[in-house]
């Protein structure tokens, strides 16, 4: 019996030798990365400059304008798009920020996320254009996409400070990979459910194919599309906080901190400033991707306020 | 009348090989045995007909007949396989994609089931559509876009959103939107199919009164017969993808081609579509040349055909009047033994003669009541047969015996 035992164990242990092979992708992957480091420096170099030319300038920028500003462009975004009750949430929110002394930061990680999500978008709405368009090309991108989503955000986050060092530069790329996915797959799914009748009725009514995106597609697929912005700034900003690890700044910072130094508050200050941006952040954008015909003018909205003191009907 | 559109042996195969499609079509193989050796589908087959400038061609099948494949190919949304199509002589098969488009954008436009209206837009946008899209100054399709909505009588909703039109009103949007561009071809596919019944015979009338002012070549698809009838011209039967009769609707409720064609007026009112002519008949009564029928001559001849009415009239044929067994004896029992009397005072007062072109539904009430059957007469007055409650229960009987 004994031996019976012992004679599996060995057919296994033999089967396993025979077929179960040690995959070097990890060696792989290393080598690709100092492959890639090594000659297309230049390249990495060029995309770095572009990056660190929107990103500083869009932080210095916000960090430039007054705060009292700031709190008014967004109250009146927030009364014209949603409602009284937000405008008040706004102002509250940015007060909020304002008293835990982290205002600096929120700013910093506001330009982030913009300058992440305008180049997530740069690439990814075109992309998710071409995908529906092409069922090869969509095959092609989805698993990329998947990638791209599910790998671990730090995964990434380290050959990003391979190729581009610390800083706000693989920090905007790091967030700009995880960002981008929603707005191609939206895009994509927007524009492949467009009732074919519309797409019919512009073809028979003598669309060109540029026409016809741009008179039919991309206004019927608006809702989705728009639905992929606010995912793709939402994503933007969860990860513009992990990208403070390699230095990116911003929200993030009190946040490390807080776990580093196991400092409770300030960790817990740092992420209820993420929560109030990403709060102001997503019911503007979502807003957006209403269909919003009869918009009240924000006039007329200032005044039904007044008038009746009560909450005007978001779009 | 002129030939607008000439539809010459089109095919259309859907599937990877549409060429060894069309081999095993002239082999004689059927689309079913077609299908299950290749998995292709035979979406069109051999279709030929001629649309003539300012008729409405009706195209009507059962759903997946070919119809909407076939109206399809006509601005070449879909491509045909095979044949030619041409619109004034030219034959749009062989054009460019650029030519295509010039086509679509001047030529051919399309209302759809579903209304297809951008949801974006207003109602005077929508209307402006297809001008939008050949480059037309805002001024000037607005002004256009404005007379076609005046058209179908939505001026007053031009800055409406679709979402808030019903669905009677946003069909008159995608017709103003197909009328705005001054197409020589209208296409309209099952346009009406989507909406309520009611709604729908306002559409066909809307759309026999646009007619009437100004008349388009029209392409109608539709499933439904009464609609067929109603507004078109003529009509083409589409079975299986193959066109199987073309005719005006009177030839074909008279002669259906097949069993298939027959079995559209199972259960279907075909009253409007026969007249008095139709169905007028010579034998059922007796007819007498007025000069030299004396009152008990007539009389006579009646009892001896074994009639009970007699038309009369004059050398010409033109029609005089009816008389009975009845009105001549009672007539000829209010004179004296000498007297012959006039025939013309044997006439059966209540029995109006109709005109050949009555339709069938304005006739039945009529001949319900008439006291003997009903005369035809033609434009001038002429004698053309008579209608006989027997011969109008058989009209109606016959073309539902017919079809079971």
């Amino acid at each position: 019996m004994i031996s019976l035992y012992a004679g599996i164990g060995a057919f296994w242990q033999s089967l396993k030798e025979a077929f179960v092979v040690d995959l070097p992708i990890g060696e792989g992957f290393t080598a690709v990365v100092d492959f890639m480091q090594t000659h297309f420096d230049l390249f990495f170099t060029a995309i770095a400059d572009a990056i660190s030319f929107v990103a500083d300038n869009l932080t210095a920028f916000f960090n430039y304008l007054p705060p009292q500003l700031v709190f008014g462009v967004l109250a009146v975004l927030a009364l014209w798009r949603v409602g009284w009750q937000f405008a008040l949430f706004v102002l509250l929110g940015l007060y909020v920020v304002m008293g835990m002394d982290l205002w600096p930061e929120s700013m910093d990680t506001l330009g982030l996320v913009i300058a992440a999500t305008l180049a997530a978008l740069g690439v990814g709405l075109p992309l998710g254009v071409a995908m529906a368009k092409s069922d090869l090309l969509a095959a092609l991108v989805r698993p990329v996409l998947d990638f791209m989503q599910t790998l671990p955000a730090f995964v990434y986050l380290i050959p990003a400070v391979i190729f581009f060092g610390t800083g706000r530069v693989p920090g905007t790329i790091a967030t700009v990979i995880f960002s981008m996915p929603p707005a191609v797959r939206m895009m994509n799914l927007g524009i492949r459910q467009v009732p074919a009748e519309n797409v019919e009725a512009g073809r028979a009514f003598g669309c060109n194919p540029l026409q016809l995106l741009f008179k039919v597609e991309l206004p019927l697929a608006l809702p989705s599309i728009m639905a992929g912005i606010n995912q793709t700034i939402m994503l933007a900003l969860s990860m513009v906080v992990i990208a403070s690890m390699i230095g990116a700044g911003g929200l993030g910072d009190p946040v490390l901190a807080g776990i580093q130094q196991l400092r409770l508050g300030t960790g817990f200050e740092g992420g209820l400033g993420v929560v109030i941006l990403a709060i102001i952040l997503d019911r503007l954008t979502q807003s957006f991707a209403q269909r919003s015909r009869h918009r009240t003018g924000i006039g007329t909205r200032i005044k039904q306020l007044f008038a009746r003191g009560e909450g005007v009907r978001a779009d | 009348m002129s030939i607008k559109l000439s539809v010459e042996h089109v095919y259309k195969v859907f599937g990877a090989h549409p060429k060894r499609a069309l081999e095993r079509i002239q082999k004689g193989q059927t689309k079913d045995e077609i299908f299950a050796a290749t998995g292709m589908t035979v979406g069109v087959s051999d279709a030929s007909f001629d649309v003539a400038e300012g008729e409405i061609f009706v195209v009507m099948g059962l759903s997946g007949s070919g119809k909407s494949t076939l109206v399809r190919m006509l601005n070449r949304l879909i491509e045909p396989t095979a044949g030619s199509i041409r619109i004034d002589g030219q034959d749009i098969t062989r054009m460019t994609r650029k030519q295509l488009i010039a086509l679509r954008r001047r030529e051919i436009s399309m209302v759809f089931q579903s209304f297809a209206l951008m949801p974006h837009q207003n109602v005077l946008e929508n209307t402006a559509f297809g001008l939008a899209v050949a480059g037309v100054g805002r001024e000037q399709r607005e002004e256009k876009a404005l007379a076609a909505l005046d058209a179908v009588g939505l001026k007053p909703n031009a800055h409406s959103f679709p979402d808030e039109l019903s669905g009677g009103m946003k069909q008159r949007v995608g017709l103003a939107r197909a009328l705005a561009v001054d197409p020589g071809i209208l296409l309209m596919d099952e346009a009406f199919s989507a909406l309520d019944p009611l709604i729908r015979t306002e559409m066909q009338d809307e759309l026999l009164r646009l007619q009437s002012e100004h008349a388009r070549t029209v392409v109608f698809i539709t499933h439904d017969l009464d609609e067929a009838m109603r507004v078109g011209d003529r009509i083409a039967i589409m079975q299986g993808g193959t066109v199987v009769q073309v005719g005006t609707p009177e030839e074909i409720v008279r002669e259906p081609a097949n069993e298939y064609v027959r079995s559209f007026f199972r259960g279907v009112d075909v009253s409007h579509v026969f007249t008095a002519a139709d169905v007028a008949r010579r034998d059922q009564v007796t007819v007498m040349e007025r000069p030299g029928v004396s009152l008990r001559a007539a009389l006579e001849r009646l009892r001896g055909h074994d009639g009970s009415a007699a038309v009369v009239h004059d050398r010409g044929g033109k029609y005089q009047g009816v008389v009975s067994i009845d009105s001549l004896i009672a007539c000829i029992d209010g004179l004296g033994r000498r007297d012959e009397g006039r025939i013309e005072d044997a006439f059966i007062r209540e029995v109006e003669p109709v005109s050949v072109d009555t339709p069938l539904t304005e006739l039945m009430t009529q001949v319900a009541h008439s006291p003997c059957p009903v005369p035809v007469v033609d434009a001038h007055g002429r004698y053309k047969g008579t209608i006989s409650r027997a011969t109008l229960l058989h009209t109606l009987d016959r073309t539902d015996k017919g079809a079971a």
